[in-house]
């Protein structure tokens, strides 16, 4: 019988160290969610993200941004995906995000989804679940 | 779907990946593109390392990569964290010790969860090997989950086995105990500076020597290595590379004495079992799941209607002549 689990790839990039809720998050998918998620810790590279999410086959790639490099990180993430022919791999974001830069990088493709600091865990399992395509 | 074996075979990494979640996932026809495939593999040496939660596998398997890199081998990993017996997640964190390695063209990491699969590794191991095999990885390192010491599904699956300790883990006694300990080929005791690591050391050599004297004179001298001081970059990377050596060694070895061969019988019965398995039980299971016929018998042999094994004798008569 098919088992399909959806796998999650959770990313904090550069310096930006605040993590506590992308490991709540990690935590939430896991326990609350039933998925598979693979956290790549502090300090890694956005070419290092998009490597791991095409090795490990993953659908969702989630980045928290807390140090304000979100309208140059999201554009950066989705064009990398799209190098590596992996646009089907869907991009949802948060951390520190005004509301108008969240409309901006939603409207402009950047992201498919952002959430707002607060955000509840079974909102975001939602999404993922109402969202995946499974390609 | 029909192409992605030779995909693999021509060294695309998506189809790779791809061919391995179809395989996790239980994905029906995937052994389509495995059979494509088979005739290409039992190339690459593959090597287990497995050891307690919190040992060091993962730091240990990233710097294995660094040192194998150097001596220009390609590396596929399969690195397997537990599955949640009660919700199905996982959290898979092995990754967060090789992200240096992600833009090196001639590694491929992949990481697994168990899916509740016992002994200490994913179902999807053996086949994964077997894909990181086609793929034209020369070293293959399979990462087990934390283990105890019964969980040494490994050696179905490892020409060289690594077993990982700490000091700390209890006394003698331990090492004297059947599972884990026996199917090392080389004992690495990690965080070699911390208290206990000496006595750990000499009742490990103990050990070894033991079975040594029970063994045949040309059998495998099972060295015990220390490492230390991940603080201190340039030692660990040499403490490593001598384990690496270690490890090349006793391939030669294995290559020597006629005993590779012996090695994959085991993993060949293994895997005819699961493909049987696959083949024969998988679609009467299938089948009972879609009528929902599972849940009714359950609840049968709770109300004591019926018990487990009539049941079964039931269900075989119908299919198996």
């Amino acid at each position: 019988m098919e088992k399909k689990t959806i796998k999650v790839l959770l990313a904090k990039v550069g310096l930006d160290h605040q993590n506590k809720e992308i490991r709540l998050l990690a935590r939430g998918l896991r326990d609350q969610g039933g998925m598979e998620v693979i956290y790549t810790g502090l300090y890694g590279t956005l070419e290092e993200i998009v490597q791991t999410a095409v090795q490990d086959k993953v659908h969702f790639v989630g980045l928290s941004v807390h140090n304000g490099s979100h309208r140059e990180l999201f554009p950066r993430l989705k064009e990398l995906l799209a190098a590596q022919k992996a646009s089907h791999i869907l991009v949802f974001g948060g951390g520190m995000i005004p509301e108008q830069h969240r409309q901006e990088l939603k409207a402009s493709g950047a992201v498919d989804e952002i959430f707002e600091p607060g955000t509840p865990v079974s909102k975001i399992i939602a999404w993922l679940n109402n969202n995946n395509l499974n390609l | 779907m029909k192409e992605l074996g030779k995909k693999v075979l021509a060294g695309d990494i998506r189809a790779a990946s791809r061919l391995i979640r179809n395989l996790e996932d239980q994905i029906p026809n995937t052994h389509i593109a495995m059979q494509e495939i088979f005739n290409n593999t039992g190339n690459a040496h593959v090597i287990g390392i497995t050891g307690a939660p919190g040992a060091g596998k993962s730091t240990l398997t990233d710097e294995f990569i660094y040192a194998f890199r150097q001596k220009d081998k390609s590396v596929g990993v399969l690195a397997v964290d537990p599955t949640s017996p009660f919700t199905g997640g996982a959290l898979l964190g092995d990754r967060i010790r090789m992200l240096r390695h992600a833009e090196d063209k001639k590694v491929f990491v992949r990481s697994l969860a168990t899916r509740c699969s016992m002994g200490g590794l994913s179902k999807a191991v053996g086949e994964g090997i077997h894909v990181m095999d086609a793929l034209g990885k020369e070293k293959i390192i399979v990462e087990t989950c934390g283990v105890g010491q019964q969980e040494v599904e490994i050696i179905n699956h490892a020409h060289t086995v690594i077993v990982v300790l700490v000091p700390g883990m209890g006394d003698e006694i331990q090492a004297l105990k059947a599972g884990l300990m026996e199917v090392a080929d080389i004992f690495v005791i990690n965080k070699a500076d911390r208290d206990g690591a000496g006595k750990l050391y000499k009742e490990t050599l103990n050990m070894v020597h033991m079975s040594k004297g029970a063994a045949a004179d040309n059998s495998w001298n099972i060295p015990v290595l220390l490492v230390e001081s991940v603080l201190e970059p340039h030692k660990f990377a040499e403490s490593v590379d001598a384990i690496r050596e270690k490890v090349e060694e006793h391939y030669q070895y294995l290559v020597d004495n006629n005993l590779l061969v012996e090695r994959m019988r085991r993993k060949t019965a293994a895997e005819i079992n699961e493909a049987l398995w696959g083949a024969i039980l998988q679609p009467v299971l299938n089948n009972l799941e879609k009528d929902g016929e599972i849940e009714k018998m359950v609840e049968q042999v709770l109300k004591k209607e019926i018990d487990p094994y009539t049941l079964a004798d039931q269900i075989a008569s119908k299919y198996v002549k």
